[in-house]
């Protein structure tokens, strides 16, 4: 048998924290391509490519590319529609009456 | 320095840290726990994961996940490393890095393959070999923060010789009220174990699982296909995917 050759979501957050304030595999994220939403850290990341691609576990569809060299990163988000984040409540956006 | 992130609190952007090696435990014939004093380390959550970064002369670097085997203390963490033949870092870990070297360590990491400690739903933990690793943290967290919250694992090994944390595991399935442990041997069962030697299957997560009326937490780590696996079971047992987390672990080492 040989074994699936792909991984989680979540060996994500450490390439991407150096990038982005949030853990990505905290997030959800709808898929471009099926709709599907879901935990960012659901996605089979493919590691042995130039760079990273993470994959809708639905539809394989590629939401996230990221290429790091030493002096510069690519992030590429085009398969996904948005991602949604939790966020400390922020008073400023409801007024109190 | 910001306190650990989870569920997608805003924290500062990571960095290389560098750490070095205070101690070394040997757990099997091919696992190993390092503990490394990190300066500056800002705690972390019981699931969650760092990488390691190996320079060699050359300048070449290589890059590996590790699960955090326990809770913080202070600015010591704690991994544990299975060796994987022909690996690039993992050998070199259990062999040649000696107390007092340097490593970089960027972390903590990971959001989602996590345990609150104050959660209060059942737990089902289910670990393919070194999978054992992040759940381990839970368990030891559990008790660390005297939570009440059942327990249960299920440890995949392919013989009793492979069970990371052997000792550790059997005293505390005595002494923590609430957590029970039961193994699955793919490969030599020990004296005494009922049944044959067999990969993880249905009967094995139904008779040592929760069921999913009690809306248990599933934590599923392990190698991938042995993930596919359990999750699915899991799934079809009608455990919602949602509450189904798994972290899969690839070849490199």
């Amino acid at each position: 048998m040989t074994e699936p050759s792909y991984l989680d979501g979540n060996m994500l957050d450490g390439p991407l924290r150096e990038l982005l304030a949030v853990d990505l595999s905290a997030t959800t994220g709808r898929c471009d391509n099926c709709g599907m939403t879901g935990p960012m850290a659901g996605l089979h990341v493919y590691s042995h490519a130039p760079g990273l691609v993470g994959r809708c576990p639905a539809c394989t569809g590629v939401m996230v590319r990221l290429v790091r060299a030493p002096e510069r990163a690519w992030l590429d988000l085009r398969g996904t529609t948005y991602l949604q984040v939790a966020m400390p409540p922020d008073q400023r956006l409801h007024p109190a009456p | 320095m910001t306190a650990p992130t989870a569920g997608g609190r805003v924290v500062a952007p990571l960095t290389w840290r560098v750490a070095r090696l205070v101690e070394r435990r040997v757990e099997t014939a091919t696992a190993q726990t390092l503990v490394l004093d990190v300066p500056g380390w800002p705690g972390h959550l019981p699931g969650q994961h760092v990488d390691l970064r190996l320079t060699a002369a050359d300048g070449y670097q290589a890059a590996r996940s590790y699960s955090l085997a326990g809770p913080a203390q202070g600015e010591r963490i704690e991994v544990t490393v299975q060796r994987v033949t022909d690996g690039e870092v993992s050998p070199y870990l259990i062999d040649t890095y000696a107390e007092g070297d340097p490593v970089e360590v960027r972390g903590p990491v990971g959001g989602w393959f996590v345990w609150q400690t104050d959660g209060t739903e059942p737990v089902l933990l289910v670990a393919g070999g070194s999978g054992v690793v992040p759940l381990m943290a839970m368990i030891r967290a559990r008790r660390a923060a005297g939570s009440r919250t059942p327990f249960r694992l299920i440890y995949s090994v392919r013989t009793a010789d492979d069970v990371i944390y052997a000792d550790e595991l059997r005293r505390r399935a005595r002494d923590d009220q609430g957590l029970d442990v039961a193994y699955v041997y793919t490969r030599r069962a020990p004296e005494g174990w009922r049944g044959e030697p067999h990969r993880i299957g249905l009967a094995d997560v139904n008779s040592h699982g929760w069921p999913p009326a009690l809306e248990p937490l599933c934590y599923v780590c392990g190698p991938t296909g042995f993930v596919e696996t359990a999750a699915d079971l899991l799934v079809g047992l009608g455990h919602p995917t949602r509450r189904v987390r798994t972290e899969r672990f690839g070849p490199t080492g």
